[in-house]
């Protein structure tokens, strides 16, 4: 009972960060055209931001559905990495049934924030996690599609911000304790500005660009600086506050 | 839109995204016991968030200036630790107001 109750806890900082987003989709979504229900329909079954604008973009103009499917696939890969990543993480009381269930709620937030407990996660710690984040993105969605319209458009764009304040919480109080983790990120972020701004690497799409760069950058720092099992337990206890 | 249509992107979109979720969870339930697969499994989400974060941040608002500004607010926020909301929020206030100043002047 106590690890749903600290699961919900953590996940309501997620909720409100997913509110804020979840309400420009749904604003965009209604503006391609959808109804508010269908908006709404979209964040329940997919629970993922960038999958879903892309997906609203080839919605809106009349994509393929190969075109749909190959969209997810690279841009939501990432998934597969988290929920590997997520599988070392949780104890046994995650049996085959739970993780059909809990598979599905493996968002960034919602991992970064299970990933930063310091010990092995259970099924009702996973459970309470996912719920207020589920329900803010729906209820954001809701919001958007329905109200949207009378935000005036500075006040919607400097919403925009809020996903990315959220990963930067994360990342900050990381590379402050561990200095390895600073080295490994920035890898990542110089990766990423190249696909940006070189030219002939703008065209590369912005789910395989998360893939490759995070895929090189981690694959550097567990070459380079490897987290041996007895010091990754040590330092894991130490950071415990989040 | 055509309703029909409708409900076979939903599901095309969100069977991809399920199954990409669910399987490796499903799949993988032993440990890995090799330092480099799990060393990369720890590195990999703070990889991910930075090169989600940057360079994207600077242009998630109207403006480069109000994007460094909620930038600005951001890192200040998270080293000293706020939590999650509060980082985010202010990051958001901080770039409403230099949009709203941007506006004005």
């Amino acid at each position: 009972m106590k690890e749903i109750t600290q699961g919900i806890r953590d996940g309501i900082p997620i909720a409100l960060g997913y509110l804020s987003v979840s309400f420009t989709f749904g604003l965009m979504a209604v503006e391609a055209g959808l109804t508010w229900w269908q908006a709404v329909l979209i964040s329940a079954a997919n629970l993922t931001s960038a999958g879903q604008f892309a997906g609203l973009d080839i919605m809106a103009a009349g994509g393929a559905m190969f075109e749909m499917a190959l969209t997810q696939l690279v841009i939501n890969m990432r998934y597969a990495l988290m929920s590997l990543s997520l599988s070392q993480k949780v104890d046994s009381s995650v049996r085959m049934r739970h993780r059909f269930i809990i598979g599905f709620a493996v968002t960034d937030e919602i991992f970064a924030v299970a990933m930063s407990r310091d010990k092995k996660i259970s099924r009702f710690y996973m459970y309470g996690l996912m719920l207020c984040p589920f329900l803010g993105w729906t209820s954001g969605t809701a919001l958007g599609a329905v109200l949207g319209n009378i935000l005036p458009e500075f006040v919607r764009n400097s919403l925009g911000i809020a996903i990315y304040g959220m990963f930067i919480a994360i990342i900050v109080p990381k590379v402050k304790k561990e200095a390895q983790y600073l080295k490994v990120i920035l890898i990542a972020v110089f990766l990423s500005c190249c696909f940006a701004w070189i030219p002939f690497l703008k065209a590369v799409s912005s789910g395989f660009v998360v893939i490759i760069c995070a895929v090189l950058a981690a694959g550097a720092g567990a070459y380079f600086f490897p987290i041996q099992p007895e010091a990754g337990r040590l330092s894991a206890v130490k950071e415990g506050e989040l | 839109m055509n309703t029909g249509i409708f409900f076979t992107y939903l599901a095309v979109m969100a069977g991809v995204t399920y199954l990409l979720r669910a399987l490796p969870f499903v799949l993988c339930q032993k440990q890995i016991e090799n330092v480099f697969l799990r060393s990369f499994l720890t590195y990999i989400p703070y990889t991910v968030l930075g090169a989600m974060t940057f360079p994207a941040v600077f242009y998630s608002t109207d403006s480069l200036e109000s994007a460094l500004a909620g930038v600005f607010a951001a890192l200040c926020l998270a080293f000293f630790e706020k939590g999650l909301l509060t980082v985010a929020a202010g990051a958001c206030l901080l770039a409403f107001f230099v949009q709203l100043a941007e506006l004005l002047l």
